[in-house]
C-alpha cells in the first residue's frame, strides 16, 4: 500500500479499502524502521494521528475534502508549522516553535493532509548534499537497495556495511528520502538553485519546481527571496500535479504571488507529444557530465523523437556566467535575510550579557554553521557601497541576460527544454565531503540554478523508471 | 567646553558676530560691535573674552550658516506600514506587535494602502512630483530596536520628489515685518519606524518595546535652504500645520509623531560649504531653534579658533542647552542598501493611465486624491484675511497657536461684535492672558461663549473696554475687581442699570 501513488491510495481511502488511521500508522511505523536514514528531524506522531482520526470521521460521513484527505505528507523543516518545532537544521532555531503555519502548509492541512513530520535539510537550505545540517546528514534510501548493495559487494570487500552510504543530494534531502522510502506520499521541499530537483534526481523521485510567483512563500523561511519557491516531491508526475493544484494561487500575504486566478487542471492520461518542440541546450553538454547521465539524456531525447516530438538543439549563451551570478545574488540576499537572527525575539541566545554587540556576535557565531557564516560575510562584502555597483548590480544585469536567454528560446517555438539535473548519479558521502560546501554547490547547481534566476518552472523525473 | 555668550542676528542668510561682552586687547582684530562693558569674575559660561582674529578684513567675520532638515512624521493610520498590527500611542509594551513586526522568520511585508495615500496627499500638498513608480529598499544596521536587522525604506526611488514649502519668518521687531521664504523639498519617502529602547542603567540592561516597530513614517527631506534656527522652526511649524490639515499625520512632537534631524554647516559667504554635522532627534518645537542656533555658534567658535568641524552626529541636551557628540556612532555606517525583494515596484496611476477594468481596491489614482485634498493652511489664512479683513501676521498667529483658530471661529459664531474687534481681543488680550498663565488654548478657563458674551456686552456698550479687560483680570482670581466692575458698568449705563442685576450677570459669567 505504501508504495502506491497518491492518486491510487486516495482512491483506496475513498473506497474504504484502508482507513486514514491505518495508513497513518503504517507510515509512522515505517518512519521508525527507517530512522537510520535521518530523513526526519521531527516526527509529529500525535498531531498526525489526530489529523488521521478527523479525516476518518469525514470519510465515514462521506464529506471527504478531496484527493489529499487522509494522505500522509511531510514538510521540509524550513517551512513554518504552527506549534511544531521548526529548526531549518540550525542551532539558531533549535527549540523555535512558530505560532503560525506557512500558507502552503495551511493549504495542505485545509485539504485534509496528514502531517507526518518535518524533514531534514542542509542548514538554512544552503547546500547540495543535505549533509550540513546540525542533525546530521540524510542517507539516500537507495544506499540500501539490492542493486547498490550488489554493486558495492563487487567493488570492495571487508567494508563496513554502512560506511559507503550515498548522499540524497540537497538541500531538500530529507523530503526526497521520505518520499523515496515510502514514508509519505508527497513532501514539500524548497528550490532556490535546485534544492528540490537535485535530491529528487538522487533519490529517484519526481521533483517539481513551480514558476516563481505561482505558489506562496509566506512562511517559507527564506534563503533568496527573489528565487525561492516551495517545491513538490512525489513518486509520479500525476501526484505532483494534484498537489500543485492545491497549492497554486495568489496569496495576499505574499506580495510576489501573481494576482491572476489559477485555473485548475488535470494532466491528460496519455501524453501526446507530436505537437511538442523540445530544445536541447548545447551549453549543458558539460565536460564534467558523467557518461551515464549523458547516455540517459540521449535516450530521453530519442524517446521523445520516436514518439513524434520535434527535438532541436538550442542555445542559452549566458549559461557559463550563471553560477557566479547566482553566488553573488544568493549570498547578498542571505546576508540580509540572516540579519534578523540576533537571539532577541526568538531562537538561540548566547550567555553573554556584556553588551548588545557582544551578545549579537556570540549568538550568531554559535547559532550558524560555517557555511551560513561564510555566505553572510560574502554577501555583506558584495553589498558594501564600494562594491555594490561592481558585484550586485552587475550580477542583476547578468541575471537579466540569463533570463532573456530562456525567453528567447521559448519565443522561438520551443515548448520545453530537456536537460540533465545532476552531473552524475548520487555519490557516496565519503566522496562528497572531500570538497567543501561552496565547491560542491558550485558544481552541482550547474544545471538547475539558471532556471531559478529566470523564474521558470522545472520538473524532473528519474530516467530509470 | 565653555559656551560663548554672543548675540547673533540672522539677517537673511548672514550671521554677523556681535560680541556683547569680553573686549579683546590682543591686537587689532577686535570683533565688531564690542561694548565697553566688561565683567570680570563672572562664570565662564556667560562671559569669555573673544579670541581675536589676527587680520581684520572687511567681511572677515561674516559667516553664513546652512541648515537642512530630515523630518520624520508618523502616518496617521489604523495599522502599520507593512503589517496589520494597530497603531496606538502609549499602549502596554509589546501589545501591538504582529509576527512580521517581531521579524519572525518566513513573514513577509504587505503594503498598507492608507499609508501610500497619505504619502501621495502630502506630496501633492507640498508641490512635489509624484513618482508613478517607486521602489522599496532595505537599509541594514544592527540595533536592538530593529528586529529584522534592516529597515524597509525608499532610497533609490522615493514616492515624491522636487517640491517646495513656503513659510514665514519675522524680519524685524514689528509683527508686521514678516517675510515669506521657500524651502525646496528634495523628496518624501515611505519607511518603517523602529521600536523603542529604554535604557535601564542601574541594571545594565535595555528594555525593548516593539509597539512602534513598523509604524509607517513619511520622511520629508528639506534642502539646506535655511540659515538659522528660527527659519527651521518656522518651516517645521508650517509642515506640521499642513500634515494636520491633511490628516496624514497628527504631527505632535511631544508624542513622538514628528521628529526632526538637522544638518548644519557654516562657511564664509562666497566660499564653499563647510563640513556639516547632523543633530539628531530634535523632538520639541521649543528646542529646535535653540539647538540649531547653538550648533551654528559652536561651529563658528571652533573654526574661529583654528579647529576643524568633524562630520559627526550630535544630540541636543536641553538641560545644558548644548549639542554633544553621540556616543554610539563610531565611524561612518555602510547601510548596505539592497532592493527589498518581497515588494514589487509601487505603481500609481492617474486618470489617463488607469488600466481599464482595474480593481479600485488595488490601484491608486493620483488625480482622484488631488481633487479631494483638504484646505491647506495657506488657503485658510488667505480666507481669514479676505473674510475678516485681518492682517497677514494675524492669520499666521491664529493658525500657529494650537486650537486658537477653532476658538476664534467659535467666538465669531456667537458674537455680534465686529470681526476686527474679535481678532484684536483674541490675539492680544486672550492670547496674552494665556501666555501669562502659561496655558494652552484647550486649558483656557475662558470659553469661546464667555468671550463672545463679553464682546457682545462691549459691543452694546453695556460695559467699557477697560471693564471688559478687568473681567479677564477676574479670571485670574481677583474677586475684588468685581465690585469695581459693577461700578464701571453702572457708570457706563449712565446709572440707569440696576447694580444687582448687573452683578448677577457678571457673577454668572465669571463663575462659568
Amino acid at each position: 500500500m505504501l508504495g502506491r501513488t497518491l492518486r491510487e491510495v486516495s482512491t483506496a481511502l475513498k473506497q474504504g479499502h484502508i482507513t486514514p488511521t491505518e495508513l497513518c500508522q503504517k507510515c509512522l511505523s515505517l518512519i521508525k524502521k527507517t530512522k537510520f536514514l535521518n530523513a526526519y528531524i521531527t516526527v509529529s506522531e500525535e498531531v498526525a494521528l489526530k489529523q488521521a482520526e478527523e479525516s476518518e470521521k469525514r470519510y465515514k460521513k462521506g464529506h471527504s475534502l478531496g484527493d489529499l484527505d487522509g494522505i500522509p505528507v511531510a514538510v521540509k523543516d524550513n517551512f513554518s508549522t504552527s506549534s511544531i518545532e521548526t529548526t531549518c537544521a540550525s542551532n539558531m532555531l533549535k527549540g523555535y516553535v512558530p505560532p503560525y503555519n506557512a500558507t502552503v502548509v495551511q493549504k495542505l492541512l485545509d485539504k485534509g493532509a496528514v502531517l507526518m513530520g518535518k524533514t531534514n535539510l542542509d542548514e538554512f537550505a544552503m547546500g547540495s548534499g543535505s549533509t550540513d545540517g546540525v542533525f546530521g546528514p540524510v542517507k539516500n534510501p537507495w544506499s540500501y537497495s539490492k542493486q547498490y548493495r550488489e554493486k558495492r559487494k563487487q567493488k570492495a570487500h571487508g567494508e563496513n556495511e554502512d560506511s559507503n552510504w550515498l548522499i540524497t543530494g540537497g538541500s531538500s534531502g530529507g523530503s526526497a528520502a521520505a518520499v523515496a522510502a515510502f514514508t509519505c506520499f508527497a513532501a514539500l521541499g524548497s528550490d532556490t538553485g535546485g534544492s528540490t530537483r537535485n535530491p529528487a534526481a538522487h533519490c529517484g523521485v519526481v521533483g517539481f519546481k513551480p514558476s516563481y510567483g505561482l505558489v506562496s512563500r509566506h512562511g517559507l523561511i527564506p534563503l533568496v527571496n527573489s528565487m525561492d519557491v516551495p517545491g513538490i516531491l512525489t513518486r509520479c508526475v500525476d501526484d505532483a500535479a494534484i498537489v500543485l493544484g492545491m497549492l497554486a494561487g495568489h496569496d495576499p500575504k505574499d506580495s510576489t504571488t501573481i494576482q491572476d486566478p489559477v485555473k485548475p487542471f488535470t494532466l491528460p492520461t496519455s501524453a501526446d507529444v507530436n505537437k511538442l518542440c523540445i530544445g536541447i541546450p548545447k551549453e549543458y553538454l558539460a565536460p564534467e557530465l558523467s557518461s551515464e547521465v549523458r547516455s540517459f539524456w540521449s535516450k530521453a531525447a530519442n524517446l521523445f523523437e520516436s514518439e513524434g516530438a520535434k527535438v532541436i538543439e538550442v542555445s542559452l549563451p549566458h549559461t557559463s556566467y550563471s553560477i557566479v551570478c547566482y553566488h553573488v545574488l544568493c549570498t547578498s540576499e542571505v546576508a540580509s535575510n540572516m540579519a534578523r537572527f540576533d537571539g532577541l525575539e526568538y531562537g538561540h541566545r548566547c550567555d553573554i550579557n556584556v553588551s548588545t554587540e557582544a551578545m549579537y556576535a556570540a549568538t550568531r557565531r554559535e547559532g550558524f554553521n560555517d557555511v551560513v557564516r561564510g555566505r553572510i560575510l560574502s554577501g555583506n562584502f558584495f553589498l558594501l557601497k564600494e562594491n555594490y555597483e561592481n558585484y550586485f548590480i552587475k550580477a542583476q544585469k547578468v541575471r537579466r541576460l540569463i533570463a532573456n536567454d530562456f525567453v528567447n528560446v521559448f519565443n522561438s517555438g520551443v515548448d520545453v527544454l530537456l536537460t540533465p539535473t545532476t552531473l552524475s548519479e548520487a555519490v557516496p558521502y565519503l566522496e562528497f565531503i572531500k570538497e567543501d560546501n561552496r565547491t560542491r554547490s558550485a558544481q552541482d547547481d550547474i544545471f538547475t540554478q539558471a532556471v531559478n534566476m529566470a523564474g521558470f518552472l522545472s520538473c524532473l523525473q528519474d530516467c530509470q523508471q | 567646553m565653555a559656551a560663548l555668550m554672543l548675540r547673533w542676528s540672522c539677517l537673511g542668510k548672514r550671521w554677523v558676530l556681535a560680541c556683547i561682552d569680553g573686549g579683546s586687547r590682543h591686537g587689532r582684530g577686535a570683533a565688531i560691535g564690542l561694548t565697553s562693558r566688561r565683567k570680570r569674575g563672572q562664570s565662564s559660561v556667560a562671559q569669555q573674552p573673544l579670541i581675536a582674529v589676527q587680520k581684520s578684513r572687511k567681511g572677515e567675520h561674516e559667516w553664513a550658516a546652512v541648515v537642512g532638515l530630515e523630518i520624520h512624521a508618523q502616518i496617521s493610520s489604523n495599522s502599520k506600514l507593512f503589517s496589520g498590527s494597530q497603531v496606538h500611542f502609549a499602549a502596554p509594551p509589546n501589545s501591538l506587535v504582529s509576527f512580521f513586526d517581531a521579524s519572525l522568520p518566513g513573514t513577509l511585508p504587505v503594503l498598507n494602502r492608507r499609508c501610500v495615500e497619505a504619502a501621495v496627499m502630502t506630496g501633492l500638498a507640498l508641490n512635489c512630483r509624484i513618482n508613478k513608480k517607486s521602489l522599496f529598499d532595505r537599509k541594514h544596521y544592527f540595533y536592538a530596536d530593529l528586529p529584522a536587522g534592516y529597515q524597509i525604506t525608499q532610497q533609490r526611488l522615493p514616492i515624491a520628489v522636487n517640491g517646495s514649502l513656503a513659510y514665514s519668518v519675522s524680519v524685524g521687531k514689528k509683527p508686521s515685518q514678516v517675510s515669506t521664504r521657500t524651502v525646496r523639498i528634495k523628496q518624501i519617502q515611505l519607511e518603517q519606524d523602529s521600536g523603542k529602547s529604554l535604557h535601564d542603567e542601574p541594571r545594565s540592561q535595555t528594555l525593548i518595546d516593539l509597539n512602534r516597530a513598523g509604524v509607517g513614517l513619511l520622511e520629508v527631506v528639506l534642502e539646506p535652504d535655511m540659515s538659522c534656527g528660527e527659519e527651521a522652526a518656522s518651516a517645521v511649524r508650517e509642515l506640521q500645520l499642513i500634515l494636520q490639515a491633511l490628516g496624514t499625520s497628527q504631527a505632535n512632537m511631544a508624542e513622538g509623531q514628528l521628529r526632526v534631524d538637522a544638518n548644519i554647516s557654516v562657511h564664509h559667504p562666497g566660499e564653499p560649504l563647510g563640513v556639516r554635522t547632523e543633530v539628531k532627534n530634535l523632538n520639541s518645537a521649543r528646542f529646535l531653534a535653540k539647538a540649531i542656533d547653538f550648533e551654528i555658534k559652536r561651529q563658528i567658535h571652533e573654526l574661529e579658533n583654528g579647529r576643524k568641524i568633524l562630520n559627526e552626529t550630535r544630540s541636543f541636551d536641553d538641560k545644558l542647552g548644548c549639542t554633544m557628540p553621540m556616543r554610539d556612532k563610531e565611524g561612518k555606517q555602510d547601510y548596505r542598501f539592497m532592493p527589498e525583494p518581497n515588494l514589487p515596484p509601487l505603481l500609481l496611476y492617474d486618470t489617463a493611465s488607469l488600466p481599464p477594468g482595474a480593481d479600485p481596491q488595488q490601484v491608486i489614482n493620483i488625480d482622484w486624491i488631488r481633487e479631494r485634498l483638504p484646505e491647506l493652511p495657506g488657503k485658510t489664512r488667505e480666507k481669514l484675511i479676505q473674510q475678516y479683513g485681518m492682517l497677514p501676521e494675524h492669520s499666521f498667529t491664529l493658525l500657529n497657536e494650537v486650537g486658537l483658530l477653532e476658538f476664534f471661529q467659535n467666538v465669531i459664531k456667537e458674537t455680534r461684535a465686529e470681526p476686527k474687534k474679535v481678532t484684536s481681543w483674541v490675539l492680544n488680550i486672550f492670547l496674552g492672558f494665556l501666555k501669562q498663565q502659561n496655558l494652552a488654548v484647550n486649558e483656557s478657563p475662558v470659553t469661546p461663549s464667555a468671550l463672545a458674551e463679553l464682546l457682545n456686552l462691549l459691543d452694546r456698550k453695556a460695559i467699557s473696554s477697560s471693564a471688559a479687560r478687568q473681567v479677564m483680570d477676574m479670571k485670574r482670581g481677583n474677586p475684588r475687581a468685581i465690585n469695581k466692575l459693577i461700578g464701571l458698568v453702572r457708570k457706563a449705563t449712565l446709572s440707569r442699570a440696576d447694580p444687582t442685576v448687573i452683578k448677577e450677570i457678571l457673577e454668572r459669567k465669571l463663575s462659568s
